[in-house]
């Protein structure tokens, strides 16, 4: 029985990386009238469209003192815009049958929509009130204060977000990134109705959104619904934080927590999406740590050694940083052999790259994985707008199997060398870890 | 991660109830009894082979808990054709993934794979269904990895311990309250002759639902079927499911559950509640949509415009029912209440608005958007035939028929304010019914 989802803290934000569409799938770009632009898949087979729009910025737009505005902002949509208050707002919304979803994150304020084709007009109608005039009732507002406080206080007690917290903290210091969107304990409660304005106006803006549907929709239908929805929202935005190199070092932070086992994480810089050498690291991190079985940390780990139950790595990207990342959670008294494992495989791949086997076997998987992705409007949705916030172009599924394709054995080596390097890796581990001290 | 246990799945939602067309779901059944369900959906080249074996925590033997869970994680470790690990490797090279979960009463293994490698998927589950082989070393490993599971889950969250034991207190006598992953002294002792045994107990295909959906027909699907599960011989003393009954409940217990780790203290009530039956719903229906009613919404709820609206008293409620199982399972609430309230304020909070619900009936513009939404869901419900495939296998491995799935959204359109009622005065029941309190350490003094 677990407390759910506005309790539950953002875990870690390990972002798996361009997850585009198979080759085969046929993106339009729509421009509005307006001038506003979306990628579409139409496929009629299903009376519904899903829409996603991203506005890049985020809670890095929060201003300082006033972290968690945003995330507060974004989460008060739902909960009474023009003549509705959140009761009405939430009866009309399932009258329809639509379902919304409003989120933030560090980069990015979210919304996701499904709606059926018989009363889509209805159904945006009711999505443009809510992201164009929310009321920010004073009532609503400390109602979703509480459940913010909640989970923040939830954070502090749970071994993954204090993890979470230390790292970012370490990596970040002086930057948004510093912070992991909520806000904090001491901003939340401060928190007024003009800020959550403010937040609002800084936020959604036509200069940043992006925008992608999929399902029972053509390009002119789209066009309309975009000027619709987006058209009354400020042209321009805030300027965002600026690139940040990740300031982790080489060592171990221990944090005291109690339970049977040490949540550990560790990583450091990673590399720019838009690097040549990206497809390259892509093998290299699936082969070390990727989300399967046959990974090297899997197998030391798990398979041959019992110490976890998963572990994993992961290139993150966010928009004004990287990172190489992974994470596991081992039993106290056995956290000081797992670490030895990580940085002896570390130093493995960085020294020795890997196999011609491993190199064909994954990009067998990868290549084959690919036309996978696609299944379903909601799916494709969510991976059309991805791939534009990181810059994609909409025919990049047609060629995307070939760059991974082209990756040599000399590329892996070459890039293994500079992306792992055990002596810079920061390990954070909260629990009574035994026989690990932290060190600077 | 991998091999997750199905761990209860709290809160069933009505938006993902199975499409009512009966021109893409079709089933047979193979001469050794294999049960076959093909959903089709060509919109993408993709496919998803899932096998659910009838057997689940709630099927094993007094003292071996967690046995059902550590033979899943086994079957990965090869066979007389396979090495250990090779099952996984093959489908990822493949470009597929691969994955297996156990619940009370079933274990399920799928691949999701291109559509023409369907064969090979085939023939690979088919050569685990009777060809298992295992290692001491690689037993001995694996029980330490089911351990660490055990521990990063449950041990390590004390909401999760919680509901561990008010499992334990609500089924007197039924295996639904053994953890799926089991008790931590018993499966420390789990050895490859138990999971043997079990193996070689439940594991055959008299007693296997296949489910196939995605870019596939039935007339492939039967004869890759017949090609590859057709030659295993079905399993000729199978026993049938033969659990203890729950005697009757007559008085209600209460729990609290101190920890330093808890943070936000909070009130969780479960009932014993009655699941969906072959050829007999309705009773499912009507708590499913009772559910919906009382803590389906954040908003609109009965318990959340009552203690979240009406009143400042929490900062969380939620009403959750899922009928899929083979016996008696759980209604369950849980309220979170605000710092300046007391967890008794709150129960108390909750059950008054469950009597005002029981004494005046549902919110009739409520209960007609449920229906609304109960229409639509069969729409949305297509996009992901992933997510009707799982429907499908775990409807049949309780023992429903592919019409009682099929017919499950007509039940749930049919029920009428009347039944919901009735459903809420037949299950809300105190005296069949577990009160739990997670509390902060210090309050426990």
């Amino acid at each position: 029985m677990t407390l759910l989802s506005r309790l539950i803290p953002a875990t870690l934000t390990l972002l798996l990386f361009a997850l585009p569409v198979r080759a085969a799938v046929d993106i339009q770009t729509v421009t509005s009238p307006g001038g506003i632009t979306a990628w579409l898949v139409q496929e009629e087979k299903l009376p519904f469209t899903a829409l996603e729009i991203r506005f890049r910025g985020g809670s890095s737009l929060d201003p300082a003192g006033k972290e968690g505005a945003v995330n507060l902002m974004t989460a008060l949509i739902e909960e009474g815009s023009g003549d509705m208050d959140a009761q009405a707002f939430a009866a009309a919304r399932d009258g329809l049958a639509a379902s919304f979803g409003f989120s933030s994150d560090i980069d990015t304020v979210a919304v996701s929509a499904q709606f059926l084709t018989e009363n889509r007009d209805q159904a945006v109608a009711l999505l443009r009130q809510a992201i164009t005039v929310p009321r920010f009732d004073p009532d609503a507002i400390e109602r979703v204060r509480g459940q913010v406080l909640a989970g923040l206080r939830s954070d502090e007690k749970d071994p993954g977000s204090i993890a979470n917290r230390l790292l970012r903290q370490q990596a970040f210091a002086g930057h948004p990134y510093a912070e992991n969107g909520d806000g904090r304990l001491d901003t939340v409660p401060g928190l007024t109705r003009d800020d959550l304005m403010a937040a609002h106006k800084a936020t959604l803006t036509r200069d940043r959104v992006y925008v992608a549907a999929a399902g029972d929709i053509s390009a002119e239908e789209l066009g309309t619904l975009l000027d619709t929805l987006l058209g009354d929202l400020p042209a321009t935005g805030p300027a965002l934080p600026p690139e940040i190199a990740p300031a982790l070092t080489g060592g171990i932070t221990v944090e005291a927590f109690p339970g049977p086992q040490s949540v550990v994480l560790f990583g450091h810089s990673g590399i720019k999406r838009d690097d040549p050498d990206f497809f390259a690291a892509t093998i290299l991190n699936e082969v070390l740590g990727g989300g399967r079985f046959s990974s090297r940390l899997m197998s030391e780990v798990r398979e041959k050694r019992g110490l976890t139950y998963g572990i994993g790595t992961s290139l993150v990207g966010y928009d004004r940083s990287e990172l190489v990342m992974g994470q596991a959670a081992v039993a106290n008294d056995r956290v000081a052999e797992a670490v030895e494992v990580i940085r002896t495989e570390w130093a493995r791949i960085a020294r020795d790259g890997i196999t011609e086997a491993e190199l064909a076997a994954t990009k067998t998987y990868l290549t084959g994985a690919y036309p996978l992705r696609f299944d379903g409007n909601g799916p494709l949705a969510q991976i059309m707008v991805n791939m534009q916030l990181i810059g994609l172009p909409a025919d990049y599924p047609k060629t995307r199997n070939d760059k991974v394709n082209a990756v040599t054995i000399e590329d892996v080596k070459r890039v293994a060398a500079t992306l792992f390097r055990a002596d810079d890796l920061r390990f954070v581990i909260v629990g009574e870890p035994v026989g690990v001290t932290g060190t600077n | 991660m991998p091999k997750l246990p199905g761990l209860a799945l709290m809160g069933v939602l009505l938006m993902a109830a199975p499409l009512r067309a009966a021109e893409d779901v079709t089933g047979f059944t193979l001469e050794n009894g294999l049960q076959v369900v093909v959903i089709e959906d060509h919109r993408a080249p993709v496919v998803v082979q899932m096998l659910w074996y009838k057997v689940g925590s709630a099927d094993e033997p007094r003292g071996k808990s967690g046995i059902a869970h550590f033979l899943e994680h086994l079957m990965f470790k090869g066979t007389d054709e396979l090495g250990p690990g090779e099952f996984s490797e093959i489908v990822e090279a493949q470009g597929g993934n691969d994955n297996a979960f156990t619940s009370y009463d079933y274990t399920a293994y799928f691949q999701r794979v291109a559509a023409d490698r369907l064969d090979l998927m085939m023939q690979m589950e088919a050569d685990r269904m009777t060809d298992l082989q295992l290692n001491a070393e690689d037993v001995a490993t694996e029980r330490q990895v089911i351990l660490e599971e055990r521990s990063q889950r449950t041990d390590s969250s004390p909401g999760a311990l919680l509901g561990e034991q008010m499992r334990a207190a609500q089924f007197l006598n039924h295996p639904y309250g053994i953890p799926i992953i089991g008790w931590r002294h018993e499966m420390e002792g789990l050895t490859q002759q138990d999971a043997i045994d079990h193996y070689k107990a439940h594991y055959a295909p008299n007693n296997a639902v296949l489910v196939v959906a995605g870019d596939v027909t039935p007339d492939q699907v039967r004869s890759l079927a017949e090609k590859h599960y057709g030659p295993i011989p079905a399993a000729p003393d199978l026993r049938p499911r033969n659990r203890v009954a729950e005697p009757p409940q007559l008085a209600e217990r209460r729990i609290a559950m101190a920890d330093p780790r808890v943070s936000e203290p909070y009130i969780s009530r479960s009932y014993l509640a009655p699941e969906r039956d072959p050829g007999d719903q309705e009773t499912a229906a009507a708590l499913t949509i009772l559910a919906e009613l009382l803590g389906g919404s954040g908003t609109t709820s009965v318990l959340a415009r009552a203690l979240q609206f009406d009143q400042q008293k929490a900062v969380y409620t939620a009403a959750f029912y899922d009928g899929s199982t083979v016996d008696d399972t759980t209604f369950n609430f849980i309220v979170v209440p605000t710092p300046e309230t007391t967890l008794e304020q709150a129960e108390a909070a909750m059950d008054a608005a469950i009597a005002d619900f029981i004494a005046n009936g549902p919110d009739p513009d409520a209960f007609a958007r449920i229906k609304t939404q109960i229409r639509a869901s069969e729409i949305y419900a297509r996009d992901d035939s992933n997510g009707l495939a799982r429907r499908y296998g775990e409807g049949l491995a309780n023992g429903l028929s592919i019409e009682d799935v099929k017919n499950w959204p007509e039940v749930l359109n049919a029920v009428t304010p009347e039944d919901v009622v009735a459903a809420a005065k037949l299950v809300l029941d105190r005296r069949k019914a577990v009160t739990g309190y997670l509390m902060r350490e210090e309050a426990a003094q």
